[in-house]
């Protein structure tokens, strides 16, 4: 409560029309209504004659009722009062310290969550399977995810079932194999029988994108290749000691491998799949349902970042802001080089290939389709899947029109759409077919 | 015997010139071919400074200066001055550790008086004790649901053992004769406690207590490598991501001081306590 003896202090509400900021709001939510009901009125009838005959003739009661079965007046005054303030405004954000989570990062000392009324704290966090315990146990509101996880998690896989949902995909690209400098002259997959490689977690693109590039040049990841888990961090240094013979990590530790001197950039994983998800900006169901307003404050901010994020002219600004100890703790100039895609691959030569890592935040059913049927080819899940009615559940492409819109972002109208990887397309309606083409996965 | 000191002070002082001499030596700065500094050597970092490879001792020098001379910073949940960090590291620990204590002295006494619960509990302490705190911290985190709270579950699980075992040894062992007299004179069994066995086991216990000590700041560090946050641990793991190894072998040697600065405190409490029969 504000003190009423404080001279600076106004007593009633901020437009002043009002005894209390309560009344305040109140009286705005009405209007807003009001307003809505008006435009959709002056929408049906143009000349307000008609209009005036029409009320009078059925009477305001079922006008109304009539108008809202064709017109959701409660959607729109959801949107409309959307800006109402957070439920929750002091919120953890847990995050892994890798260029993927630039939106969620730069949107702290960029002021993105304090224009949205939240107060957020980065807590950066020592590796993935931290980042799900930490959600589940509820010390982090909200998590930069790997984008697999909120379906594992939300399906129970690897962990205590608990819905989680993807409210924006955090980056595409960005990742790349980097192999030991040793390796030079193998660079064709088939000479990489017994070769060790990390991942940074189980249920991450990852893991299946490598799957996916050694089993097109014909090697089971089960068997001809040995895969393990390695928070991101660790992998140079297991890199530099041979411990591994190569990764498929995160930027920048695929910069700062070359940078050290300790490996070399064998391909981008543009070329895998190019504008394949990599990261995710997660939230419980819970606090869409019990703190929408929190819910929809965040929304903006992450959008808002990401809309800046994919801007090329701001990409140095953008290594320079998250490149500090807070953040991800890194030489600017790695980061620089991820971002802006004009770097140095290990090998003696300067590559220019300005989509190395973007940050398209539309979360795609039909990538969450692709990584189930990835699932399955890997056997991290048996029996039946029903991919579509879990891509829908946990992706989630309604909110982030919506809230796409608000901030004048183009969203695309479709949710799901076929794409290419290495070459073989991918339809989302037909997962069932395009995981029968495989020859090389797990028998069932 | 002041002498004998003197001697052993000034040997230490050559024993440390002479590491720091292997030191510099072994990481003079290698002749660079000094060419023109073209881009791909700029994306590599040739010319800039680079933190990577051993540090030498300049740089050493350099992050003392910049670490004590700024102890207390706090730029950001991720970014704290290393007085901040040892803070919050010497805080879990003490909680811990006064757990570990609470617990471990009473059931100590308890296990000391009595033969038959001492060799039932025995395998039991004998199969927990070796447990390393990293792999407690998994089943930790599972069922307390909170990372701070395992942190100090973990320290009080590891250090918890070795107090036990000293006190249960130490009441066990008071001389005979001591409990004859207190029990010719009738004395009541809380009296007997305080009064006999607390005073006469007391140098053994604060022996295991002064182990528990240095296990519990070994186990800080890994705790804390492995749940982040805050803390020393999570000093030195922000800058293992970074490969900074001039700040990791600065909290090496802060995380060293600070051990031995606890264990000396151990040290003069028991010196207190001991008496010569």
């Amino acid at each position: 409560m504000s003190n009423p003896f404080d001279p600076e202090v106004r007593l009633g509400c901020g437009c002043g029309a009002h005894a209390s900021q309560a009344e305040h709001d109140q009286s705005e939510e009405a209007l807003n209504r009001s307003v809505i009901e008006t435009a959709v009125m002056r929408a049906l009838f143009p000349q307000d004659a008609v209009r005036r005959r029409f009320l009078s003739a059925v009477g305001a009661g079922t006008a109304l009722s009539a108008i809202s079965s064709l017109f959701p007046f409660g959607a729109l005054e959801a949107m409309a009062q959307d800006k109402k303030p957070p439920e929750k405004k002091d919120l953890k954000i847990g995050f892994i310290a890798i260029t993927c989570a630039s939106p969620l990062i730069m949107a702290d000392p960029l002021g993105f969550y304090r224009e949205q009324g939240l107060k957020v704290q980065l807590m950066k966090t020592a590796g993935w399977a931290l980042i799900r315990d930490k959600m589940l146990n509820k010390e982090h509101d909200a998590s930069h995810f790997l984008s697999p996880m909120p379906i594992a998690i939300s399906m129970g896989l690897g962990s205590a079932q608990q819905p989680m949902r993807v409210a924006t995909v955090q980056n595409v690209n960005g990742q790349a194999i980097t192999l030991h400098l040793k390796h030079k002259e193998r660079r064709d997959p088939k000479q990489w029988k017994g070769f060790k490689f990390a991942v940074p977690f189980e249920y991450s693109m990852h893991n299946f994108l490598l799957r996916y590039y050694v089993a097109e040049h014909g090697l089971d990841p089960d068997t001809d290749i040995q895969i393990r888990v390695t928070p991101p961090a660790e992998m140079v240094a297991n890199l530099r000691a041979g411990n591994i013979d190569g990764f498929l990590g995160p930027d920048p530790f695929n910069q700062r491998a070359v940078y050290d001197g300790a490996g070399f950039i064998h391909i981008l994983s543009k070329e895998i799949w190019d504008g394949h998800p990599c990261c995710a900006f997660g939230v419980p169901d819970a606090m869409i349902k019990e703190a929408p307003n929190t819910f929809a404050a965040l929304y903006r901010a992450v959008l808002t970042a990401a809309r800046m994020a994919r801007d090329p002219k701001h990409r140095s600004l953008i290594a320079k802001i998250i490149a500090p100890p807070n953040y991800l703790n890194q030489p600017e100039t790695v980061i620089e080089q991820v971002l802006t895609g004009k770097f140095a691959d290990g090998l003696g030569n300067v590559k220019n290939i300005p989509d190395r890592a973007d940050f398209d935040p539309f979360p795609w059913h039909s990538m969450a389709v692709w990584i189930l049927t990835q699932m399955k080819r890997w056997g991290y899940v048996k029996g039946d899947v029903n991919y579509k009615q879990i891509a829908e559940q946990v992706f989630l492409v309604t909110e982030a029109r919506k809230y796409m819109a608000q901030l004048e972002m183009k969203a695309p109208e479709a949710s799901y759409a076929k794409f290419k990887v290495m070459g073989k397309e991918f339809d989302p309606a037909l997962p069932e077919k395009y995981l029968g083409s495989f020859k090389i996965r797990k028998s069932a | 015997m002041k002498l004998e000191s003197l001697k052993a002070g000034a040997l230490s002082l050559v024993f440390l010139a002479v590491f720091l001499g292997i030191w510099h030596l072994a990481t003079l700065p290698k002749a660079e071919s000094q060419g023109a500094v073209d881009e791909y050597a700029r994306l590599m970092g040739k010319g800039a400074k680079k933190s990577d490879g051993f540090p030498t001792l300049e740089q050493m020098r350099e992050a003392f200066v910049t670490h004590i001379s700024d102890p207390f910073y706090d730029r950001g949940s991720n970014d704290k001055g290393i007085g901040i960090q040892l803070g919050h590291s010497l805080g879990r620990v003490a909680l811990g550790y006064l757990l570990a204590c609470l617990v471990a002295v009473p059931l100590g006494f308890l296990i000391g008086m009595s033969p038959l619960l001492n060799q039932a509990l025995n395998p039991f302490i004998q199969v927990l004790k070796p447990i390393s705190p990293l792999a407690w911290m998994p089943l930790a985190l599972y069922t307390i649901k909170d990372s701070g709270a395992s942190g100090i579950f973990v320290i009080f699980i590891c250090s918890v053992w070795p107090l036990l075992i000293n006190t249960a040894f130490g009441v066990a062992s008071v001389r005979r004769d001591w409990l004859n007299v207190a029990k010719t004179l009738e004395v009541n069994p809380l009296r007997k406690a305080f009064a006999v066995i607390l005073p006469a086991a007391a140098p053994t216990i604060l022996t295991g207590a002064r182990i528990s000590i240095g296990i519990a700041w070994l186990v800080i560090v890994a705790a804390e490598m492995l749940v982040g946050g805050t803390g020393i641990g999570y000093f030195v793991w922000n800058e293992w991501n970074n490969l900074n190894l001039t700040n990791v072998i600065f909290a090496i040697l802060v995380i060293g001081v600070v051990g031995m600065l606890l264990d000396f405190l151990i040290a003069k409490l028991q010196q207190a306590v001991t008496y010569v029969e």
